[in-house]
């Protein structure tokens, strides 16, 4: 029957927690396939750039005893896990005393903000704009307007966002090139704050909405033209239905679903890809704490970043996938037969 | 009687002759074609560090003819680094699609055809590593081994390129394997693997060839990502390590367009162009996409 | 060549009930890249109050797209590019969609092909129904529930498919839910698409059981799509049979079927497999003309076993060779003429 059934809920569930731990070992995997181990191949590289480090071979020793580098690599990853599942990560390297996690902590608002709205109004415009592309009762002058829509489609968010920095920020002065918000402002719920973070974030949203709203508009203009032949779309139209109701009732109503997760499949490239947003727009969120870890060879705290990236998007999927059988009652159906 | 002479198959009736599958190829081999042709008519070596003067803007901005599109801040000719980075790119995407195809296509002829616990292990395998997000691994990996060249970098995007192709094999495998000539061909007692191929891979081409295309701009995208954060290979110039330097110098804000932009106009056109590829795959694949825009 | 004058043979439909539909010369064409494919060509007959119709023909002669063109539903590439339809005398073709919507489903209904997908997987049948009714009556809300019920009663179905998902029914449910939703407006027209051939047998005859009821309740004329001649035979009281996009015959069934007059109809009866009589089977030889090379005259000439060469010249035109009954061949219409004449014609 329709509706949420237990059993696809552990389903679900337990191919979060496979994601979970397959993208959480691997981050544990690579710095140790990496020749010695991961404190003194980080310390070699700040060698090789700083060209010298007092006491290096103190320092690695220190460091490899705090972290447990010393232990048999089974009982690494089993304490690894751990600290994965209490999001403990250790100091950061960088700022020593200072817990990586506290380092993370305080970004994650930021990119939790700039992603969810980025991916949910993207996901409508493009959709929207699919559904009417592939309408076949669009009118004519919206149908030759719209594929305009999707000139910027292939282009990675960052470069666009270069873009519109230098257009709109250097060029017209119209918004503030970087930062989450302006210098003078005091954090807190004042309107000087919320004004400050709109026009803060209004590029890196515009560079992110604009490059991935037409990968929406373009998987769901496949899906419309496909419901449009459908037998109960056509059904619907001789019920004499006005043609909204038809359209979205009937079309966009079962267009969406594939739709939606094609948005769970496109997740972890929209984390990738507003990394780099944040990187160029020095936006106080993870994606820049990532960078300045990368700066300053800080291992922990990139691990955290990547750790907390991995379980932003396999947790949203799992999201996704409880929102399914709410739309479509066949899903739990299916899987139970 | 006689009848009218039917006009027959005309050659634009072709699916494989697609105006934006056209175009897309055309502009890419072009780009190519640049990078390539190049190097027998402009120095690279002007692509390194200190070969040339500082800071000089392009020829049409009051710059000198020696160096057409300009110089930047560590003294390397603008157009010599686009000409050898162009070629490193599709290097990337190439290498990176072409393994990440082959796996693909073998996982997914696999999981298609056997079905089962096969099948099972290798969908949610490929699920959950296309919800991993790429970047984050890839900088755990970049911030460890020292990428000397383009090559080890490919591989290592190749990790990622599997999923996909895998999905699409996949289900192209098991719908194709329902279809009535293909089970003729079984009961006519065929042997089922090399069957798969010959019968099957005609009709997957259009689609396995919009997936390469997706790939290679996929790794294209993950390599200049990387080098963007300043995680490439730095002796090389490539695509995204220009625009890594121009960030780091503060290229936007000196008003150096001439040191950012190019980069991005040349992976801009790249991906535009591997874009209209794939949108014209589909609708080599989708017959009902095409002929809609009348 | 033949002495009767065929214009004779043309006279006024001596029939006394009224006609709810009236098809006239209805052109429908495909436009494709190598021309445009005659979907239904120069189709014209009417059907009376209280009768159902059934359009016959191989698969492709345009039955379908007859029925679509009813409707006004031609997908595109296809269009009408001819002919008017009209309902209880006033002319649907080529008015606004916001007119046209007036008459869907109030006037013209329809029970579709494959009741599989012609319910929206993702809303409950209630809502289906409903939208049906909101579309053209403002309902109060609990109103809704009583005439819906209702409905399922007459069609017999159970209560509890009100609330269900159409992947929670059975095939022949879900083409009850078709029935009743075709009904819910009392519509002058029904047009049903094959509304058994994806069921197996038993519930087939169930089915349409259930159609041939719920028509004599409401009074309704039906046009019956099918290829099945013997399920035609037992269910319709007229059979038009089609031909490559053209009517070639249509009359009673009873008379059709004793007395075939047309060589395609023939064609069809005979193929009829009977339990009675074990007969070879016929081959049907000859292959149907390019649709979109129509050639001039006769549209059957290529498969006719009596073609002559004026067949090949001049397009034969509906001639009436009884009551309510018409067909598309000079020689056809002359011989039943004559036979009439005869007395050896009996209807």
């Amino acid at each position: 029957m329709g509706g949420l059934t237990w059993n696809y809920i552990l389903k679900r569930f337990s191919m979060f927690l496979l994601t979970f731990w397959l993208g959480s070992s691997l981050i544990f995997i690579i710095p140790r396939l990496a020749p010695g181990d991961p404190v003194s191949a980080m310390v070699v590289r700040i060698v090789m750039r700083e060209g010298y480090m007092e006491n290096a071979q103190e320092i690695i020793e220190s460091w490899k005893e705090r972290f447990g580098l010393n232990d048999p690599m089974a009982v690494q990853y089993v304490k690894y896990l751990g600290n994965v599942v209490q999001f403990d990560f250790g100091f950061s390297l960088a700022r020593f005393p200072t817990d990586a996690w506290d380092i993370v902590l305080p970004a994650l608002p930021w990119s939790i903000g700039l992603l969810s709205v980025a991916s949910v109004i993207s996901f409508i415009i493009g959709n929207t704009i699919g559904a009417l592309m592939g309408w076949d009762k669009t009118p004519r002058w919206l149908k030759s307007i719209l594929p305009f829509s999707l000139t910027f489609t292939a282009i990675p968010y960052f470069m666009f966002g270069l873009l519109l920095i230098f257009i709109l920020a250097f060029k017209l002065h119209w918004l503030p090139a970087s930062g989450g918000y302006g210098r003078g402002v005091d954090p807190g719920w004042n309107w000087e704050f919320i004004k400050s973070i709109i026009r803060h974030g209004t590029l890196p949203l515009l560079s992110i909405i604009i490059t991935s709203s037409g990968g929406w508009a373009l998987g769901m203009r496949g899906l419309m033209i496909t419901a449009n032949s459908e037998d109960h779309f056509l059904l619907a139209q001789a019920k004499g239905l006005s043609p909204r109701r038809v359209f979205l009732r009937y079309g966009v109503r079962n267009a969406i679903m594939p739709s939606l997760t094609a948005f769970a499949l496109g997740l972890g490239g929209l984390v990738s890809g507003s990394t780099l947003v944040e990187f160029i727009f020095a936006y106080p969120g993870t994606g820049y704490t990532l960078f300045q870890a990368i700066q300053t060879q800080d291992y922990t705290v990139i691990e955290a970043v990547c750790n907390l990236m991995i379980l932003i998007t396999s947790g949203s999927v799992f999201f996704i996938d409880l929102l399914y059988p709410l739309l479509d009652p066949r899903i739990t159906f299916k899987s139970n037969k | 009687m006689e009848q009218k002479k039917v006009r027959r198959w005309n050659t634009w009736d072709n699916p494989w002759l697609n105006t934006k599958f056209l175009i897309g190829i055309s502009i890419v081999i072009l780009v190519v074609l640049f990078g390539l042709l190049g190097r027998i008519f402009w120095n690279v070596e002007l692509a390194y560090v200190g070969s040339s003067p500082l800071n000089l803007p392009p020829v049409w901005q009051g710059g000198v003819p020696e160096h057409p599109l300009g110089t930047e801040s560590n003294g390397r000719d603008m157009l010599a680094q686009l000409i050898v980075a162009i070629p490193s790119s599709f290097k990337v995407g190439l290498i990176a699609a072409s393994v990440g195809m082959t796996a693909g296509l073998v996982l997914g002829s696999l999981a298609g055809y056997f079905g089962g616990w096969v099948d099972a292990v290798i969908r949610t395998l490929a699920d959950a590593v296309v919800t991993i997000p790429t970047l984050a691994v890839l900088i755990v990996i970049a911030a460890f081994f020292t990428m000397r060249d383009t090559t080890s970098m490919a591989l290592i995007l190749a990790m990622f390129a599997w999923p996909g192709p895998t999905r699409i094999v996949r289900s192209q495998v098991l719908s194709l394997r329902e279809r009535g000539y293909i089970r003729m061909a079984v009961l006519s007692g065929e042997r089922p693997f090399g069957l798969m191929f010959r019968e099957m891979l005609p009709n997957m081409l259009p689609w396995i060839a919009a997936s390469i295309t997706g790939n290679i701009s996929g790794a294209i995208l993950g390599a200049t990502s990387l080098e963007a954060l300043g995680l490439g290979p730095t002796r090389v110039p490539s695509l995204g390590t220009i625009i890594n330097q121009a960030q780091t110098s503060s290229a936007l804000i000196r008003g150096m367009v001439w040191w950012w932009f190019p980069p991005i106009l040349v992976l801009m056109i790249i991906f535009t162009s591997f874009f209209l590829i794939t949108t014209g795959l589909d609708e080599i694949a989708n017959p009902r996409l095409r002929g809609l825009n009348k | 060549m033949s002495t009767i004058n065929t214009e004779n043979l043309i006279l006024d439909a001596p029939t006394d009930a009224k006609k709810v539909l009236e098809v006239e010369n209805l052109r429908v064409q495909y436009d494709t890249p190598r021309g445009a494919v005659r979907a239904a060509d120069d189709v014209s007959f009417y059907l009376k109050e209280k009768e159902i119709l059934g359009l016959v023909g191989e698969s492709g002669c345009g039955k379908t797209t007859t029925a679509m063109a009813i409707l006004q539903m031609v997908q595109s590439p296809g269009r009408i590019v001819g002919g008017q339809i009209r309902i209880n005398g006033r002319n649907i073709v080529g008015i606004p969609e916001s007119e046209l919507r007036k008459y869907r489903w109030t006037e013209l209904s329809l029970i579709p092909q494959g009741a599989m997908n012609s319910l929206n997987p993702v809303i409950k049948i209630k809502e289906q129904m409903a939208d049906a009714i909101r579309a053209h009556e403002n309902i109060k809300k609990k109103d809704l529930k009583p005439r819906i019920l209702k409905l399922f009663n007459d069609v017999g179905l159970p209560e509890r498919v009100y609330n269900m998902y159409p992947h929670e029914l059975s095939g022949g449910m879900k083409q009850r839910v078709c029935i009743a939703m075709s009904i819910v407006l009392n519509p002058s027209v029904i047009i049903a698409d094959e509304p058994t051939s994806a069921l197996d047998v038993v519930v087939q005859r169930v089915v349409a059981q259930t159609i041939l009821e719920v028509k004599e309740r409401l009074g309704v004329s039906m046009i019956m799509i099918g290829h099945d001649m013997g399920l035609q035979a037992q269910m319709v009281d007229r059979v038009a049979v089609m031909y490559a996009g053209r009517l070639v015959e249509i009359g009673p069934v009873m008379k059709m079927f004793k007395n075939p007059t047309h060589p395609y109809t023939q064609l069809l009866i005979e193929a009829i497999p009977s339990i009675k009589e074990k007969k070879p089977l016929k081959v049907t030889e000859g292959l149907t003309h390019d649709l979109r090379n129509t050639p001039e005259g006769c549209i059957y000439q290529f498969r006719c076993e009596h073609v002559e060469d004026s067949c090949c010249n001049e397009p034969p035109r509906m001639y009436q060779v009884g009551i309510d009954h018409f067909v598309s061949c000079r020689h056809a219409a002359e011989r039943a003429r004559s036979m009439e004449l005869l007395g050896g014609y009996h209807g």
